[in-house]
């Protein structure tokens, strides 16, 4: 009945805008949960102004940083500080098209989805990277440099944690990760606690999240990587962070805690938690590792320089290490 | 094939996204040049040398090196645990060989004071 024009571009066309509309909403509106909830952490009350109790708080801000003087320092490179921001955003956002949010709720389902969630992700460096340095400011070259090694030492330990989840699920398509927690009648959280560690520090750690926030680390750098930017672009590299923030709480999600499946999936009686729908549970996961994101953030004070290396380096990738020989000598042993 | 078309769809649309938005910005955002205004960041003192000339310390250098290397190696580890219920016994020695060579370069790096960073 359709043309395969509609199967290929139309169809997922719809899919992409709403699941970008989507995505775009919950950032928006995440930003204003951070700042209540850090608020109610720290006994004040946050911002109640803007509409309702501050409901309508992001759509201020949003509007502020769009109609916002853009300042770009004279001695910049002008087409990399443009292009720092759009390399932020982009890769985010591009990798919510592999990530289920449900059964068949998903824009497409590929074989090698998490390398390919692994790759896009690092292209985020270079948007740190190349907006600190073309900047041309001292601060946002200092931050920019830090970020960058920040970000790629931590990646060694998360791809170990990661490979530790294939060997038990032995295939890199998301969805058959969650099927295969549902065939295993568990959640990959309880043989692979140490790698959901492993994975959620260095999670926080690319997403240069407290404690891990030293690129941004205002009380030495302003603030880090971008210093300079104003305007629509800052609000790039803010909304890029938070999306981050989103896509490493779905892959924790999707990796250790069955996705949309509901707790202990296949234990006849609790079915009837099957009333909340898969897509309900996913967020709700999802939601809970954002609250700890916050959580960190309004608990733990920033490390220095030189233990958030050593963290990363000593303890992380030896750690991680261990955690992959355990984890497949357990799987030889069981299904030998 | 076909799997991959929504994500080109998407990656196309993700791109445009802040390319529109920031063009759309520019339209509307008010602006007030300055040569101030223009200068980097520094402290309410004028800067005397850009960040360009600015020198950093060597390590970020050595932190790049050592990524590589063991990215390089995390790369391998993948098509190796999708296929881990073939490989088996023989596969799992041979990926902890591979790996025990790794960590005698880690532990020579660490060693060597690589880690270091004071």
């Amino acid at each position: 009945m359709h043309g395969p024009l509609y199967d290929l571009v139309l169809l997922p066309l719809i899919k992409i805008v709403v699941v970008l509309a989507a995505v775009l909403l919950i950032v928006a509106y995440l930003t204003f949960f951070e700042r209540k909830l850090l608020s109610y952490m720290q006994v004040r009350i946050g911002p109640n102004r803007v509409g309702p109790r501050g409901w309508l708080q992001p759509i201020a801000d949003g509007l502020k940083l769009f109609v916002k003087e853009d300042l770009v320092p004279g001695q910049a490179e002008k087409f990399v500080f443009l292009l720092a921001p759009v390399l932020i955003m982009a890769p985010a956002l591009v990798m919510f098209s592999v990530i289920p949010f449900g059964p068949e709720l998903w824009i497409t389902d590929i074989n090698i989805a998490l390398l390919f969630i692994l790759g896009v992700s690092s292209i985020g460096v270079y948007g740190v990277i190349l907006g600190g340095w073309s900047s041309n400011s001292k601060f946002s070259l200092m931050g920019g440099l830090r970020s960058a090694a920040q970000m790629v030492s931590y990646e060694v330990p998360m791809g170990f944690a990661i490979v530790s989840v294939l060997l038990m699920a032995r295939t890199l398509s998301l969805v058959g990760i969650v099927e295969a927690q549902k065939a295993a009648h568990l959640w990959y959280i309880v043989p692979g606690i140490l790698a959901f560690g492993i994975y959620f520090i260095c999670g926080v750690a690319e997403t240069n999240r407290n404690p891990f926030d030293l690129p941004e680390a205002e009380s030495e750098l302003v603030a880090g990587f971008h210093t300079e930017y104003s305007g629509m672009k800052f609000a790039f590299f803010y909304l890029g962070e938070y999306t981050n923030m989103l896509v490493v709480s779905s892959l924790a999600t999707i990796m250790f805690f069955g996705g949309w499946l509901r707790p202990f999936p296949n234990v006849a009686w609790l079915s009837f938690l099957d009333v909340i729908p898969p897509l309900v549970w996913f967020l709700a996961k999802v939601g809970f590792f954002i609250f700890v994101y916050i959580w960190f953030r309004g608990t733990f004070p920033r490390y220095r320089f030189d233990q958030l290396m050593a963290v990363g380096w000593k303890w992380l990738i030896p750690l991680s290490l261990v955690n992959l020989f355990v984890i497949g000598l357990g799987v030889l042993l069981l299904k030998g | 094939m076909a799997a991959y078309i929504p994500i080109l769809i998407f990656a196309l649309v993700a791109i445009s996204f802040p390319i529109i938005t920031l063009l759309i910005a520019r339209a509307i955002r008010a602006g007030s040049p300055d040569p101030v205004k223009a200068e980097p960041y520094e402290c309410g003192v004028r800067a005397t040398t850009t960040a360009f000339d600015t020198r950093f310390s060597i390590r970020y250098y050595l932190i790049a090196v050592l990524f590589v290397i063991f990215d390089v190696e995390t790369i391998f580890l993948f098509p190796w645990a999708v296929m881990f219920d073939r490989l088996a016994l023989f596969g799992f020695i041979e990926m902890m060989v591979f790996l025990a060579i790794l960590v005698v370069g880690y532990v020579y790096a660490w060693r060597r004071g690589a880690l270091e960073w004071a």
